[in-house]
Order: structure tokens, then C-alpha cells, then sequence
């Protein structure tokens, strides 16, 4: 057992856990951010993401240990209180989740996206960043959709500020 | 209130709970006390049980206990059931072999549960499940069809000689031999439909909990029709009764029939919690979602179709084999048969049809319906005939299908179905023109000498949902009703909670049903509560599948309005003091026609619970209740034309476009149906060019991982460009058909035909890999 300290969400936690936690299952297990998904075994589906430090990473793959002392947030982090965050938003808007199950993961996914490219996203790097991120209900037509239209907003909430 | 009514398309209501992470699905609860479980596995396709040790496991640490196969035999909990009975051509009933929750003393698939591990954590279970010793004796394993039905194959169950299940038929056999002796050219084609995986994203789950005191079980499960599964745990798993059972399907990550069932897992975490008095949970990991989800497809099939000297269709001669794995599971016999077989006259007008379908035993997991179910072999059998024989007679493959599509409803065709309304070619001609289908040659020409195989494939699918009415599908063996519930209340204060016995796990029920109150009822969509999911809140419902839930679902919340709306004519009238014949509705005020006199529906509520001024004799209260049986199936139809290229160099395909256009009839909320044709689109291609299970001869699954299994990601896909043509469904007030599997039936025959005819190869299976594609390209055909 380690005691491990990090802060999620703007919030500093700790929590007594087995070595062998994934963060992952200190997020739901632990703090109850039950938000962050697990839909495979391999690091494969991205259910998972959450950002690590600004980056967007797959929760299972990380030891709490590995992220002690990080700054982690989770799709339970991301609206400023009721404003959803603008990719929030553009799912919603444009029909980009059905059983969301893989949703917050992309979501998490497509806001590093946004962030890595700027305003030079285009369908095909969409298409390629997304590799990581599995969804069974949508064909990925609208997730598509939304990233490239919250990159817009996004864009727009950048110069506002 | 047009906005959010009929038609409109609105985001949807949903949505804020699951973009902000707030959503409930089955492993976010918690429950006081929980343990959690672990299942012990058996490494082999077929073995004998011989022992096992669980006496090490008992002493890890948190361990709770360790159940094993016997003592669910012992506490006489029933076997797993198959609920539709098929009788073969010789008058015998379907061979069912026995399917414990747990085995007792005989493996038959890799991944069948010989023990639980019940303690304190995940972990903990996860590391006593290692310290279980079963000692298992090997058997033989048939891996597939062809093992097992070839002489001295390994028996797997001593009720199906042969392991053979049933060896059923369907049509006139004389008649279509007939045909086939008049046909001026006979087409004749040999494929398989590969074995799918369905891979909902969401793991399937459960928590059992038992109250002593009540003697009452109350069990979150991943389902998609909670009623359905409360029965089946009760009536014939003997586990609890069913007013002692409450069933609860909260949030449900994705379905695509494999959580129609009621697996073993399930079923022992509501026994085990029982036996060890304490709350038990047990997730699925994605292996296990691989090894025990029911699996879909797998069907070795022969066909030939007969024409006339003008390309018109005389007969249709099939036989199907059908893989339906180590166990019967609860509707898999119904799938290769009434689900496949009837739908085999497709778009056209075949005078004669004979279908033979054998269904078989394998070392396999048990494979059930998975979106389209039977429904999308059918379409890509008949779709890849109409190509090959486009191909053999020299014929436009668009005007050969014209020239066969019936075109005069109803149409009964010779596999029972009466097709109520269509119009086939206004879809291909939709289609067509979207994807300028005589345009193609240039384009072909063009990306000839740039190097590409450029090929154009067409998909004239037709599928048959709703699945009922109730008295038809008991006739054909069905051991349910098909019908659907729902209930109505109108609050005090004029707030309406829908009560269905759908259930949603993406289909959006929550949105499209409340548009329905918003137009009828005239009520913005933010005062209707859709509540579903929960057997203590919803009066018994049949759940969802099949595309039903609008057309049938749907209808049942109609008539339940429109009792509502009675009532709600009577009161108004007595306080408006007019005659119950003038009171007409219109956004949501109940009007004295030819008056300005009018009461709005809250006011009319309020009325109805005050009971201070109701006619005589009126009951008080406003919410109404209908079970709705249809009285057809529902026939949505459509084109689907793609066209990609094929690198002759790698064998790799790459989309250039995929063009649909379905007829769904009247579309409820456009963008929510598109977005199901979007997923049923990924799943058919994914079933096309990446799909595939695969099982070594000793049927070890080598493709049981996320790793092996190549899903469909985002950069394997096309934009998809999505046409409407409507004609409306006479069986049901809304005119629905059902739009959630029509792109999983007809997107693979699309890329297949397209596939080949790029290549100028006409023999290729599923998945169409760069390798598949490249040795059909040059030779050595894998």
C-alpha cells in the first residue's frame, strides 16, 4: 500500500491504495469520478482518457504511482460550473454520442486534439487522431463533426479571453 | 410547440448527463457491502470437469467464497434456455442441449465458467480465481461448421446426434425445382457470413443484492429489455419469483442484441448473493466480453437463382449452414430461420423460393442475434446474387434490379412476409443521383491511369422489423409476445412522465419519445420525463431490439394518449360546459370549437386529481396505460451505393464515397435516425473489410482482444452522405418503420460488390483485408 497525492479537478486528493492501482481505478473506485470509463483490457478503446499535466492520456495505462504530484482532469472537470466546455457542447449539437459510453474519453481525446493543432484540423486529422478512441454506436460521422466544429468555438473562446 | 414535435430535429435530452460524466451505468453503483466476483474459466474448447480445488483460493485473502457448477445444480437452478422453437423438415422438435450457469462436469467452449470467486475486492477475486485448480480431461474440439458436421466430428451434446440442431426448410422445393428447369440462365454463388463480434463499449455487468428479510432480489444488469429478463430469471431459472425480483437497466453503454440475453453471469451473481447473503458485482472485462457476449453471423451458404431469357427472376434455391456455438442461447434458433430465411426474396419479385437452414453445434461461443440478426445475411446473400448475376448475364446491375423490383403492394412473398409499401426504385434513384452513378465510368477511367482500381457497389436491402405481431411470431414458435406497454401521466400541475417498455442504451427513447407528447399533447419536451429501464417503475414491456421501439414502443404511447386525450375531452367539457363532441385540441388547450372558450391541459390535470368538479361517476386522476400489438412487421427499405478504390500494389481499399438512401417512412427526429444509420453503416463496413472472429482448430479464440479484433476506428471510415425517401407505414398511427439496423444489413454487400468489381474478381470473402484483396487481385486466393 503507498498513500498517494495529486489533484483532480482543481482539487488536491489523496487516498491509500495497492501499488497496482491504475489511475483509472483510483478515479472511480476512490474519488467516485465515475465519468472515466473502462471498455477494454489492452489500452486500446480510450474510454479512459483524461488529461495528465495539459495531455490527454489513457487512464489505464498509468500506476498511481506514476501520477503522484500530477494535475489530472476529468471529463467531470471540463464545464466552468453549468457552461459546458465547448467541445461539450458541439457533441451535444451535433449528435456526437449515442450510449455514451466512449464519450468522455473522446471528449477528453479531442480537447488535446484541438489544443495540438490549433486551427488546422481538417476531416482526415480528425479521422487519424481519433485512432486511439473506439466507438461502436456512431461510425465516428458525427464525433467528427463535433470536433472540427468546437475547434471553431474553441477558437473563438480563445480570442475572447 | 412544432419545434420540438414531429419531424424536428432536437439534441437531445440526454446528452447533458453523459458529456458531463454524470451518466449511471451498471459499474458506476455501489452498494453497501458489495463484494465483488470473479469467474474461474475454462481454458479449453471441450473438456470433461474432473475436479475441482478450491481449497487454496478459500484461504487468500477477502476471499468470500468459491461456488462452483455443482452447487448450482444442486440448488436446482434451471438451465439456460432457447425461447424460439424450430421444428426440422422431418416433424422433430430442435435438439437442445443442456446449458448450466455454471458447468458441472463438461466444457464446450473456451471461456465457459466453471466457478466464482466471491470476496471482498475486484482484486482480491481476480487474484483467488488464479488459485483455483480445476483438473480438466481434453476432448476433441469442432471449431467451426465444417468440423463439425463432417463424419466422426466430436459429439458435443448427446440430445443432437450429429450436432445437428434442427434441419429446417422453408418454401415450395417442387416448385422452385419447377422454375429452375424452365431458366434460361441459372446464377450460382458459395459464401460466407463471417462471425461477428458485437462489442458494445460498455462491458456487460451486474449487481445482485438480496434483502432477507424480503426475501426479494433486486439486480442491475445491462439489458435491453429488463421485463424480459426478469421472467426468464424467475420462470424458468427458478432464482427468485417474479414479484420477489426487480430488474433495473439504468444507463446501458451500447447493446446491438448481444444484451438481449440472459447470460450465466448474471444469473450466478443473483444466486451467489444469495448464498453469501452480501451485495455481489461482477464486471466483465473485454476478453470476457469476447469469449461470452453471443456472437453474431456465421453461415456457410450455396444459393442459385434462376431467370428467364429477359433477366427476370424465377426462383431461388438456398442452403444455408448456420453456426450457433457450444449452446442454444435464448432467441439464436429464430435467427438463421424466420429471421433470415423469410427475408430472402429481398427487393424482387421471386415467384419461387426453397431455403434450407441447418444449424449446428460448435466448440464456439454461442452466437445469437447481433444487429440486423439474420436479417443482413439474408440482404448480403441476395445482394451479392443480383451482382453476380448483373456480372454473368452482361446487365446494368441497377436496371437488373429495376427490371425484378416488385413494384405492386402488398406483396406476399413466397417465405411468408406481405410486404405493406415501398417504392424500391425511387431509394436507387435517390441513391443514384447522389452518387452520380453515370458519371462512374469517367471516374473509373480516370483513376485507371493514376494506378487505382476504382469499383461501384449497390445494396438494395429490405428488412423486416418490429417483429410481430404476437399471434404470427407464437405461430412460428416464438415463446414470447411481441407487443409493447406504455403509460401516460399527466401530473397534477400538467408535468407528463412516459412510462415505456422500451429501453434506450443510445437509441435516444428519451428524446423522440417526448417529441411524440410534444405533439400530441402540446407540452414542451423539458416537462416530459421518459422513464424506462426499472421493472418497479414500468408496467411488464418486451424491451428493445429489432428496430421496434418507435413503430411498436412508440405506438403504445400513442394509444395511451389518446385515451389520455379522452378523458381529458370528457373534463373539459364539463367545466367548459360544453358537449364532449365540440372539444377539440390544439397545442395543448382543450377548445370549444367555433368558440373562444378553451382550458389548457394543466388546468384539465389539476381538475382531474382535485376531483372537486368531474362529471358523475368519473374516476379521478390522468394517466392512462396501452399494450400495443401491430399487426404487421414494418418493411423499411433503401440503396446503398459506395464506391472506393483498391490499391492494386498493398490490396488496401480506400472510400471514395458511401451514399445511402432509406425508406423509413416518417422520421420522428432526422437527426437521431441518421445517427443510427451512421453506426449501422460502420458496423456493416466493419463487417465487410475488418470484422472477424477467428477460431484455431482447436477453437481457441485468436481473436479476443481489441488487439486481434480489428474494430472500426475513425480513419477506417467515410463521411457518409444520407438520403430519405418515405413512404409511409400503414400499420401503425405514425407511419414508422424502424431505422436502427438498416445500415448494418446493407452496407457489406455495398463494399463487397464494390470491392469486386474493382478488382474484376468476383470471388472474395469477409473481412476484405489488404491481404484477401491483394491475393484476389494477383493469384493464390487465401
Amino acid at each position: 500500500m503507498s498513500t498517494v497525492k495529486l489533484t483532480v479537478n482543481g482539487k488536491a486528493v489523496s487516498a491509500d491504495v495497492e501499488d497496482r492501482t491504475l489511475l483509472v481505478h483510483l478515479l472511480r473506485d476512490h474519488l467516485n469520478l465515475t465519468g472515466t470509463h473502462i471498455g477494454c483490457d489492452t489500452s486500446q478503446c480510450g474510454a479512459c482518457v483524461v488529461h495528465i499535466d495539459g495531455r490527454a492520456v489513457k487512464s489505464c495505462t498509468v500506476l498511481v504511482g506514476q501520477a503522484n504530484g500530477a494535475n489530472v482532469t476529468t471529463i467531470e472537470g471540463i464545464a466552468k460550473g453549468d457552461e459546458l466546455h465547448p467541445m461539450q457542447a458541439a457533441f451535444r449539437d451535433n449528435h456526437g454520442l449515442q450510449c455514451g459510453y466512449c464519450t468522455p474519453g473522446m471528449i477528453m481525446s479531442a480537447i488535446d486534439i484541438v489544443h495540438r493543432h490549433g486551427g488546422k484540423l481538417d476531416e482526415e486529422t480528425v479521422r487519424h487522431e481519433l485512432e486511439g478512441n473506439i466507438c461502436r454506436c456512431t461510425g465516428y460521422h458525427n464525433i467528427v463533426k463535433s470536433v472540427l466544429d468546437a475547434a471553431g468555438r474553441m477558437k473563438v473562446a480563445q480570442a475572447a479571453e | 410547440m412544432g419545434v420540438e414535435g414531429i419531424g424536428a430535429s432536437v439534441v437531445r435530452k440526454e446528452d447533458r448527463r453523459f458529456i458531463t460524466g454524470k451518466g449511471r451505468y451498471v459499474d458506476d453503483i455501489k452498494l453497501q457491502g458489495m463484494t465483488y466476483a470473479h469467474f474461474v474459466r475454462s481454458p479449453h474448447a471441450h473438456a470433461k470437469v474432473k475436479s475441482i480445488d478450491s481449497s487454496a483460493a478459500m484461504k487468500m485473502p477477502g476471499v468470500v467464497g468459491v461456488l462452483t457448477g455443482q452447487q448450482i445444480v444442486d440448488d436446482k437452478v434451471g438451465n439456460l434456455i432457447c425461447g424460439w422453437a424450430i421444428t426440422s423438415k422431418d416433424g422433430t422438435p430442435m435438439k437442445m442441449g443442456a446449458w448450466p450457469a455454471m458447468a458441472p462436469d463438461t466444457v464446450r467452449f473456451v471461456g465457459q465458467a466453471v466457478a466464482v470467486v466471491i470476496a471482498e475486492t475486484k482484486n482480491q477475486a481476480k487474484d483467488a480465481a488464479e488459485a483455483v485448480v480445476v483438473n480438466y480431461q481434453e476432448l476433441p474440439a469442432a471449431a467451426d461448421i465444417r468440423a463439425a458436421i463432417k463424419p466422426g466430428a466430436p459429439q458435443l451434446h448427446p440430445e443432437a446426434p450429429g450436432n445437428v440442431i434442427y434441419d429446417w426448410a422453408i418454401g415450395d422445393e417442387a416448385a422452385v425445382k419447377d422454375a429452375f428447369s424452365k431458366a434460361a440462365n441459372v446464377v450460382s454463388l458459395e459464401l460466407t457470413n463471417n462471425r461477428l463480434v458485437p462489442n458494445a463499449m460498455e462491458p456487460r455487468a451486474a449487481i445482485a443484492e438480496y434483502n432477507e428479510a424480503e426475501e426479494h432480489f433486486t439486480l442491475y444488469t445491462t439489458s435491453q429489455n429488463p421485463h424480459v429478463a426478469r421472467l426468464v430469471l424467475s420462470a424458468f431459472y427458478n432464482i427468485a419469483q417474479e414479484h420477489k425480483l426487480r430488474v433495473i437497466a439504468p444507463d446501458v453503454g451500447g447493446g446491438f442484441g448481444s444484451k438481449i440475453y440472459i447470460y450465466p453471469e448474471e444469473m450466478v451473481a443473483l444466486w451467489a448473493s444469495k448464498k453469501v447473503r452480501r451485495p455481489v458485482k461482477w464486471t466483465g472485462d473485454r476478453t470476457e466480453a469476447f469469449l461470452t457476449d453471443a456472437h453474431g453471423r456465421d453461415h456457410i451458404t450455396k444459393a442459385e437463382m434462376a431467370f428467364d431469357k429477359d433477366n427476370r427472376i424465377l426462383g431461388l434455391r438456398v442452403k444455408t449452414h448456420a453456426n450457433l456455438g457450444a449452446y442454444m442461447s435464448l432467441f439464436s434458433s429464430s435467427v438463421p430461420t424466420y429471421l433470415y430465411a423469410t427475408l430472402l426474396s429481398g427487393q424482387y419479385n421471386i415467384p419461387n423460393i426453397f431455403a434450407e437452414v441447418i444449424s449446428v453445434y460448435t466448440n464456439t461461443t454461442p452466437v445469437d442475434a447481433y444487429r440486423g440478426a439474420g436479417r443482413p445475411e439474408a440482404s448480403f446473400l441476395i445482394e451479392r446474387l443480383m451482382e453476380t448475376a448483373a456480372r454473368q448475364l452482361k446487365a446494368d446491375p441497377a436496371e437488373l434490379r429495376r427490371k425484378n423490383f416488385i413494384t405492386q403492394f402488398p406483396h406476399q412473398t413466397p417465405v411468408i412476409m406481405a410486404y405493406d409499401i415501398g417504392d424500391f426504385g425511387a431509394s436507387l434513384d435517390a441513391a443514384m443521383k447522389a452518387i452520380d452513378y453515370a458519371g462512374f465510368p469517367a471516374r473509373k477511367a480516370k483513376a485507371k491511369s493514376e494506378g487505382k482500381l476504382r469499383g461501384i457497389g449497390l445494396s438494395c436491402y429490405i428488412e423486416a422489423c418490429g417483429i410481430a405481431p404476437s399471434k404470427a411470431v407464437g405461430s412460428l414458435g416464438a415463446g414470447v409476445g411481441l407487443w409493447e406497454s406504455a403509460e401516460v401521466r399527466v401530473n397534477p400541475v400538467g408535468t407528463i412522465e412516459v412510462l415505456t417498455g422500451s429501453h434506450s442504451h443510445g437509441q435516444g427513447h428519451e428524446t423522440t419519445f417526448a417529441q411524440l407528447v410534444s405533439e400530441r399533447l402540446g407540452v414542451p419536451i423539458s416537462q416530459v420525463q421518459i422513464v424506462h429501464g426499472d421493472t418497479d417503475k414500468v408496467q411488464f414491456g418486451m424491451g428493445t431490439y429489432g428496430s421496434r421501439s418507435l413503430a411498436v414502443g412508440g405506438t403504445a404511447i400513442v394509444k395511451a394518449m389518446e385515451k389520455v386525450e379522452a378523458k381529458g375531452k370528457k373534463i373539459a367539457a364539463h367545466l367548459l360546459e360544453a358537449s364532449e363532441g365540440d372539444i377539440v385540441i390544439e397545442n395543448g388547450e382543450f377548445k370549444v370549437t367555433g368558440t373562444d372558450k378553451s382550458i389548457a391541459l394543466p388546468m384539465v390535470a389539476l381538475a382531474a386529481y382535485t376531483a372537486h368538479n368531474l362529471p358523475d361517476g368519473m374516476e379521478p386522476g390522468l394517466k392512462e396505460t396501452a399494450f400495443y400489438d401491430p399487426t404487421n412487421f414494418t418493411f423499411p427499405a433503401g440503396a446503398y451505393i459506395c464506391e472506393l478504390e483498391v490499391d492494386p500494389g498493398t490490396g488496401k481499399t480506400s472510400f471514395v464515397n458511401f451514399v445511402a438512401a432509406d425508406d423509413f417512412g416518417r422520421l420522428i427526429n432526422p437527426m437521431i435516425v441518421e445517427g443510427q444509420v451512421h453506426g449501422g453503416l460502420a458496423q456493416g463496413i466493419g463487417q465487410a473489410l475488418l470484422e472477424g472472429a477467428v477460431y484455431d482448430s482447436s477453437g481457441q479464440l485468436v481473436t479476443a482482444s481489441f488487439m486481434d479484433y480489428t474494430m472500426p476506428r475513425a480513419d477506417d471510415l467515410p463521411s457518409f452522405k444520407l438520403n430519405h425517401t418515405t413512404t409511409l407505414c400503414p400499420g401503425n398511427p405514425l407511419g414508422v418503420k424502424g431505422c436502427g439496423e438498416a445500415g448494418a444489413i446493407g452496407a457489406s454487400a455495398a463494399v463487397i460488390n464494390a470491392i469486386t468489381d474493382a478488382i474484376g474478381n468476383n470471388k472474395l470473402e469477409m473481412p476484405a483485408t489488404p491481404d484477401r484483396v491483394w491475393h484476389a487481385i494477383h493469384g493464390n486466393a487465401t
